[in-house]
């Protein structure tokens, strides 16, 4: 199986504990990771404003990174969403096509084809609360959302769950947008910081210590309103929870 | 009669009123419109959440009707079932519009009903206009219609002479208020209670100092009472237009569209020309879901088919396209056409929530108004399709099932390629193009963390200052390495070295980044 | 060319093109809970109505639900009232009903609503208009569900007939729910089989 590290441009630059997590954790579960040096960004960033045309050259080059490998695991939801849904300004050859059927987020990696039961390693002896982002739960559905009418679920709670000592709180909003938006957080920000600011304080309120996340650029903006408020709300990415990292 | 002040059915929770607050909070106003200059939602947001009691009353308020709906999806066990086919039915009919429409003004026609036909809002407003002066008629009462907000109707009469007056509770505040309706169900749900207290002080007579909810609404009810009796016309909309039958579904929680088309001698409905669906049967499917979508509320307090004039009245449809027809023929945005305006995709939308209908500065707010409006002006409202997150909730709870996010999201890319952003934004994307398609010049550009805080991740759009530095949000702290360095300093984690410490100490301090 | 003929052209020209077939009508079965009657009561209740309790016959549950009534329109036999319907010159004539009696066409369980035909209740503002309104259901008329309700040949028959699911009500500010916004301040169900 080979198997391709993708990590998200901003987990490369300010959130690289991420990306280390990430790939020790598929280390210890077997995995031999191969990481292109050469990988930059998935396009996102002009996908998301709408600039199509001037994601096609960013797109082209993410296909040529990433041909070739059985699973390109990426521990981003948002990353993941656009690869599969809107990697549509380059030329749709059977490369492209092929990359965009193997890009796996790492949770549905760890759930759905590794089927990992157990972390014997890991232990988190604290209180937390999961964000789970909108690209999880309604766009690669690794979580039930509440809007339909559908059994719950949640493939990152049932991987947390097998963490020794954690204690997961339920926000009062579950599944609503923080406010990060990529685009949006720049665009609106009035609006992004007070959604941002709900938030943490949902999520403070259970008496969570800590905020585990699979989308660092949520938890990014969540963290940068936290401070704000003065909360201190510490944050992590599911990775470093699977991996050992004890908080 | 003793009233219950904590009822709980329909539409409300009857929520403890939040205190007076004194000084009162001033209600914060809409978007500043300056002709088609692009509306610029973001400005207006930031008032509206300047004034936290309006906002968190707006939040809360709107946020208990969508668990209220999540609770009625609950107890129906073939919800997804009936959205599939209210969904199917709506395709079904636009695909078949010609058909349907020939059907629906024939059936109509031959049940005595006057069918006239608007191309745009001045066609419509004029059509009432005539009507009206054919019949020597002066006052008009009219229930709540988005449609008749789209043609800019009370402003029309306004300027003939005509005295129009709304019969809905809320739409009636905010014609008080010379304020267009911030919600398509819940017209005045961005005011306090104050606030309907100021208004109806000083437009009917009440007491400025009773903000008592039943007072408030009593004395609507009783000043509207004699305004009613004495109309000359009524007016409603249609939230339905069945083609079976010819007959007209018009729903409303106050009674007041059958006020509106019982009491006077004149009944004149404005039907978009996408309201058609082809059965009776349908209905059953469609009203099943439209309350519940709109308000948690099973059905609305009353739901009235208008078939035939009675004796001695008369009742006149005005068909309006105002853009309809060619909207049908846009491939990617066609299906916002099947939208019945239930006000779900608002509801859950949390920009929404958090920044009031008014802020849109658009007949339409909320996810389908960022769909809808930019068809009617391309320009003005350019700047709407990035007034939300994209976090998709809307899609979800729509009960006909329109991709209201991939549209909003298919929406910029028009704008973008279109050249409706900002030049500067223009040239940061091209730039954002080059880097990020570039490994060797990615790599210098996030060289060093703390300089990748200049490239990422705001290099979305150039704006001046670092978008983090907002008022409630801290700039994000820059690791001492990234990613990429620690591989290649680590030979990817195989050379045994302590990681780097995750900001605390970090070399991005808030002063670097000014 | 008219408004008309110019709409459906634009119309016609811009029709999506593509397979919609419509959908047959699957009319979803109902959990009445065991009893439809008081599946019935049970949704009027959740609406804001109530159920008029008629032991010593309508007239005699009619004056004590609402002693103090001066005007009572009745449009069904089994109560007389004091304003006769059949003379009514103007809607608007009975602004100063206090209580108005009329029969239910049918009555649907889902929601607790009746649905009142132009013919049944003589003068359509009448059951607006009123403060109170008392409506007579035959149990044999409720139906499971809206879905049954729409199957009824009565919405070929009539030119207007209406649902009516508790009384007139806004929940416009605030959220706080008021009853008789503009229409009826209450509306109460009398089980009263047809004669």
């Amino acid at each position: 199986m080979r198997v391709a590290l993708m990590v998200p441009c901003y987990a490369d630059a300010l959130e690289p504990e991420t990306g280390i997590a990430t790939l020790q954790l598929l280390r210890r579960l077997g995995i031999d990771v191969d990481y292109p040096v050469d990988q930059t960004c998935c396009s996102q960033p002009m996908v998301n404003a709408g600039f199509h045309e001037d994601a096609k050259a960013t797109q082209a080059h993410f296909v040529d990174t990433f041909a070739g490998y059985d699973y390109i695991v990426a521990p981003s939801n948002s990353c993941v969403r656009n690869v599969r849904e809107n990697l549509t300004a380059v030329e749709q050859t059977d490369r492209t096509r092929e990359v965009r059927s193997r890009i796996v987020e790492l949770v549905e990696f760890l759930h759905d084809v590794l089927q990992v039961e157990d972390f014997p390693w890991a232990e988190f002896p604290h209180k937390v609360t999961y964000h789970d982002s909108c690209s999880s739960i309604r766009f690669l559905k690794s979580s039930s959302m509440s809007e339909l009418r559908e059994e719950p679920y949640s493939k990152p709670l049932a991987l947390l769950s097998r963490v020794r000592g954690i204690e997961i709180e339920q926000t009062k909003r579950p599944d609503e947008c923080c406010g990060f938006g990529g685009t949006f957080s720049v665009l609106e920000p009035a609006t992004s910081v007070k959604m941002g600011q709900d938030k943490v304080a949902d999520h403070s309120s259970t008496g969570a210590t800590h905020v585990v996340s699979g989308d660092g650029s949520c938890t990014m903006h969540l963290n940068s309103c936290a401070r704000r408020l003065g909360l201190p709300m510490k944050f992590l990415h599911i990775a470093q929870v699977l991996n050992g990292d004890r908080g | 009669m003793s009233l219950n002040h904590h009822l709980r059915h329909a539409e409300a929770a009857s929520p403890e009123a939040i205190p007076d607050q004194q000084p009162r909070e001033p209600q914060p106003r809409g978007a500043k419109v300056h002709g088609n200059h692009p509306v610029d939602h973001d400005e207006a947001a930031a008032r509206f959440i300047a004034a936290p009691h309006h906002e968190h009353m707006h939040d809360s308020r709107l946020w208990d009707l969508r668990q209220q709906r999540d609770a009625q999806m609950h107890g129906i066990e073939e919800w997804e079932e009936l959205r599939e086919h209210a969904s199917r039915v709506k395709s079904h009919t636009l695909a078949n519009l010609g058909d349907y429409l020939e059907q629906f003004t024939a059936a109509a026609q031959a049940n005595g009903v006057h069918v006239h036909w608007a191309r745009d809002a001045a066609e419509h407003n004029q059509i009432v206009h005539s009507i009206m002066s054919d019949h020597g008629a002066r006052s008009l009462i009219k229930s709540k219609s988005m449609l008749t907000e789209e043609c800019g109707f009370r402003e029309y009469m306004a300027g003939v002479g005509i005295e129009v007056i709304e019969t809905d509770l809320g739409e009636r505040i905010q014609q008080l208020d010379d304020e267009p309706p911030s919600h398509i169900v819940v017209p005045a749900t961005h005011k306090l209670r104050t606030d309907v207290a100021q208004v109806f002080a000083r437009t009917l007579g009440t007491d400025p100092n009773n903000s008592e909810v039943h007072y408030l609404a009593e004395q609507q009810r009783e000043k509207t009472r004699p305004l009613i009796l004495q109309a000359d016309v009524g007016m409603t909309g249609a939230n339905f237009a069945i083609a079976e039958n010819g007959a007209i579904a018009v729903c409303t929680n106050e009674g007041n569209a059958d006020l509106s088309a019982n009491v006077p001698p004149l009944h004149i409905a404005s039907i978009g020309i996408e309201k058609i669906i082809p059965r009776v049967a349908d209905l059953g499917v469609f009203i099943r879901l439209l309350s519940r979508s709109a308000l948690g509320s099973p059905i609305t307090q009353y739901t009235s088919h208008f078939r035939g004039p009675r004796p001695g009245a008369e009742m006149h449809f005005v068909m309006v396209d105002n853009g309809r027809s060619e909207r049908l023929g846009d491939e990617t945005f066609w299906s916002s056409l099947k939208c019945i305006r239930c006000s779900a995709c608002m509801n859950t939308c949390p920009v929404f929530r958090r920044s009031g209908g008014l802020s849109y500065g658009a007949t339409y707010s909320g996810p389908i108004g960022l769909i809808l409006d930019p068809t009617m002006n391309r320009r003005k409202y350019s700047k709407l399709p990035y007034a939300s997150t994209l976090n998709g909730s809307c899609t979800n709870v729509c009960p006909v099932k329109i991709n209201i996010h991939e549209q909003i999201f298919e929406w910029r890319k028009v704008m973008a390629s279109e050249h409706q952003p900002a030049v500067a934004e223009r040239a940061m994307m091209k730039a954002a193009g080059v880097v990020l398609s570039n490994p060797r010049a990615y790599r210098a550009a996030v060289a060093g963390a703390d300089r990748a805080l200049r490239v990422l991740p705001q290099f979305a759009v150039d704006i001046p200052l670092n978008p983090w530095a907002t008022p409630g949000r801290e700039t994000p702290q820059a690791p001492r390495e990234t990613f990429h360095e620690w591989y290649r300093r680590t030979d990817g984690g195989r050379i045994d070295t302590e990681l780097p410490a995750s900001g605390e100490d970090g070399s991005g301090t808030e002063e670097d980044q000014g | 060319m008219s408004a008309r003929e110019e709409i459906m052209a634009a119309v016609r020209a811009n029709q999506p093109a593509g397979d919609f077939p419509l959908p047959e009508t699957v009319v979803f079965p109902m959990d009445e809970r065991g009893n439809r009657t008081e599946f019935f009561l049970h949704n009027l209740g959740v609406m804001g109505g109530s159920e008029l309790y008629v032991v010593d016959g309508l007239e005699s549950a009619v004056q004590s639900a609402f002693p103090d009534a001066a005007v009572i329109a009745s449009a069904v036999p089994e109560l007389q009232g004091n304003r006769d319907l059949s003379t009514v010159a103007e809607q608007a004539d009975l602004h100063d009903v206090d209580v108005a009696v009329v029969r239910a066409v049918l009555a649907v369980g889902e929601t607790g609503s009746v649905l009142l035909a132009d013919s049944d209740i003589v003068v359509n503002s009448l059951v607006y208009l009123a403060q109170h309104l008392v409506v007579l259901v035959d149990p044999d008329d409720i139906v499971p569900g809206l879905q049954d309700a729409y199957l009824s040949p009565e919405f070929q028959q009539h030119a207007y007939l209406a649902f009516h699911s508790g009384p007139s009500a806004t929940a416009d500010i605030e959220g706080v729910l008021i009853h008789g916004a503009q229409g009826v301040r209450t509306l109460q169900v009398a089980l009263i089989p047809r004669s």
